[in-house]
């Protein structure tokens, strides 16, 4: 959707070191213009640092950062063409929320009406009309977030940085700041950078998302190829639940390759879309929703494997199976709306599990 | 229950030997009489005038008010620098020079006047008020650190960044942001340091030379018998002031605490 766009970040083998620490390991990448881009990766993998690299906040050891093709090695955070959204939101306290809107404004030439008219725009597009003469210090944690947001668009930057901006907020406020931040997104056509730690919220929000490692960056893809296909263990685990099943290669030939998993069997792999070799151990991964279970009466498109229940949880809509397979445990998420009227199975029952070769995922 | 009630008392106590001499400052201040002993024999404002006749006393009090004022101002700036260093950055030898800063707190206010007296004549600096300045700047400072370092500790890094972010330089960030939010801090230091350098006698009295600030003016007059009331008259003025810039200072603190979304834990240092 967005591949056409002209570049607007360039990471070249970006290197940070905090003394011996080695933060950012050879970044390498590009974001384009208007994409709603995402660096995901648990603490301490080095997202943050690398978006206060965009904005200024850090000098890099090594390489370069290129913002609209311009080197960004001599030019200060104040004259980057960036705005950033802090994990705090930093909305100064001692200003109205019209005075912190317009902060940016100060050194504009325009006149004062036509500031205030900039700031009033800027808090009607934030869904805060109205609230310009509010102290800021008396506002609700998602209304700072609008003002912080309000007040780091109102110099229309090129890109927005976002620090982890929903993760103060309260599951259902940020639910619904996904969807706004989505929305003013598209209606400004900015490219937004997300930190995130959550990957729901990465793959909810953007156009592409960076998996980040211990400084590196693992996979950078579409939210639908990182889900379905993962490029290592470790991006399958971070991104939704994978069942990792030991497994041998048994012969190669061509785009396909032939398998023996642990309690699956035999199956054929079309490994055109699978990762490069990596060295690790074989496995090969299944997410939990594209397996289900069959009921007495029902019968297997592809394939079937006989197992035993281990576990059952119960979340109303969807019901959770633990199934022992011969030598190795799977979960199964079976949708209710799969087995309309079906009774939930106990602990014990002897089931078959229906699966697909064509959703497995080979890492080795 | 008798534990509580133990420690009541106590506390009680306590307070009574902590604060009844002070309140027998102006309760002599007024009394008709001399001879500082009860019973009391009248009411009276004649050491209030005398007081305030005393062509000496005012001398004294100009000297005071240079003396404070320049140290509270000089200690709240070198408070500022050393707060903000820190709080915000990391530097070899910081635990070492902050305990440095820190250590005229805890040293008798004796031994500094003392090893600065003899340092000062041995490199033949006279005494005057500016040397009263020096020794109470040294020992007023730490104060000054104590109270900036919770308005700078409470200040979140990123509103200066966002600042910045937002186009300004490191120098109006700091006048735009940084200044306004630890403004209470800032005054809180001044009234301190002002009440501790007006207060400060050893110092005033060891450096003072020829020019004496009130304290040591104070201290002077006790010898005669009938200069007394007038003293507890200026005494009892004195604690009023102090009262009233204290109470000012930690208002200020607690506001600049607020402001910048952090709790009150208790008292000043």
């Amino acid at each position: 959707m967005t591949s056409d766009r002209p570049t607007m970040i360039e990471f070249r083998d970006v290197h940070k070191y905090y003394g011996d620490y080695h933060a950012l390991r050879g970044i390498n990448g590009t974001i384009r213009a208007g994409e709603f881009f995402s660096l995901l990766g648990p603490s301490g993998c080095g997202k943050t640092t690398l978006l206060r690299t965009i904005a200024g906040f850090e000098d890099i050891s090594s390489g370069a950062v290129l913002i609209d093709g311009k080197d960004m090695v001599n030019v200060q955070a104040n004259a980057r063409p960036t705005n950033m959204v802090f994990q705090s939101y930093a909305i100064f306290p001692h200003m109205s929320v019209a005075e912190n809107v317009g902060f940016g404004l100060r050194k504009d030439p325009r006149s004062k009406a036509e500031k205030g008219r900039a700031v009033d725009e800027a808090l009607e597009m934030v869904g805060l009309v109205g609230f310009g003469g509010r102290a800021a210090h008396a506002l609700s944690g998602g209304q700072r977030q609008r003002v912080a947001l309000a007040r780091a668009l109102i110099l229309k930057p090129k890109v927005l940085l976002l620090d982890e901006p929903l993760s103060a907020l309260d599951k259902k406020m940020r639910e619904h700041m996904q969807v706004e931040l989505i929305k003013l997104q598209r209606q400004v056509g900015i490219t937004f950078i997300l930190v995130t730690h959550d990957q729901e919220e990465a793959l909810v929000m953007s156009d592409r998302i960076a998996v980040m490692f211990e400084g590196e960056i693992t996979q950078l893809a579409d939210p639908e190829t990182l889900y379905r296909r993962p490029n290592s263990k470790k991006v399958a685990d971070f991104i939704g639940t994978m069942n990792f099943i030991p497994a041998t290669v048994l012969s190669e030939s061509g785009d396909t390759v032939e398998v023996e998993a642990k309690g699956l069997g035999r199956a054929a792999l079309d490994i055109s879309a699978a990762p490069p070799k990596s060295g690790e151990t074989t496995v090969v991964g299944l997410r939990p929703e594209t397996l289900t279970l069959l009921y007495d009466d029902q019968k297997a498109t592809e394939r079937e494997t006989e197992g035993v229940i281990d576990e059952v949880i119960y979340f109303g809509d969807m019901t959770y199976y633990d199934v022992y397979l011969g030598g190795t445990d799977v979960e199964v998420r079976l949708s209710m709306r799969n087995v309309p009227g079906r009774p939930v199975l106990d602990v014990g029952t002897k089931v078959r599990v229906a699966w697909s070769p064509s959703a497995l995922v080979l890492f080795r | 229950m008798n534990k509580a009630f133990g420690l009541r008392t106590y506390a009680i106590i306590y307070l009574i030997f902590l604060y009844a001499p002070i309140i027998l400052l102006p309760m002599f201040a007024f009394n008709d009489s001399k001879v500082i002993a009860f019973p009391l024999s009248g009411f009276t404002t004649e050491w209030f005038g005398q007081m305030w006749e005393d062509d000496q006393l005012f001398r004294s009090l100009k000297n005071s008010m240079i003396v404070s004022l320049t140290t509270a101002v000089l200690a709240t700036t070198f408070g500022v620098f050393a707060a903000r260093a820190t709080t915000r950055y990391r530097f070899p030898g910081k635990a070492g020079i902050m305990g440095l800063v820190m250590l005229p707190l805890v040293l008798p206010e004796m031994i500094v006047a003392m090893s600065l007296l003899v340092v000062l004549l041995a490199i033949g600096v006279p005494l005057s008020i500016f040397t009263i300045i020096l020794g109470h700047v040294l020992i007023c400072t730490p104060f000054a650190v104590a109270i900036l370092s919770s308005s700078f500790q409470s200040l979140d890094r990123s509103l200066e960044e966002a600042a910045y972010d937002l186009g300004e330089t490191p120098l109006s960030t700091f006048r735009l942001i940084v200044l306004p939010l630890v403004m209470p801090g800032i005054i809180s230091s001044l009234l301190i340091c002002f009440t501790i350098s007006l207060d400060e006698f050893i110092i005033a009295y060891f450096l003072g030379g020829t020019e004496t600030p009130l304290s040591a003016y104070i201290y002077g007059q006790f010898r005669f018998p009938a200069r007394v009331p007038a003293m507890l008259a200026l005494g009892t003025i004195l604690v009023a002031v102090s009262v009233v810039l204290l109470a000012i200072a930690e208002y200020f603190r607690r506001r600049g605490i607020a402001k910048t979304g952090g709790k009150v834990s208790g008292g000043f240092l």
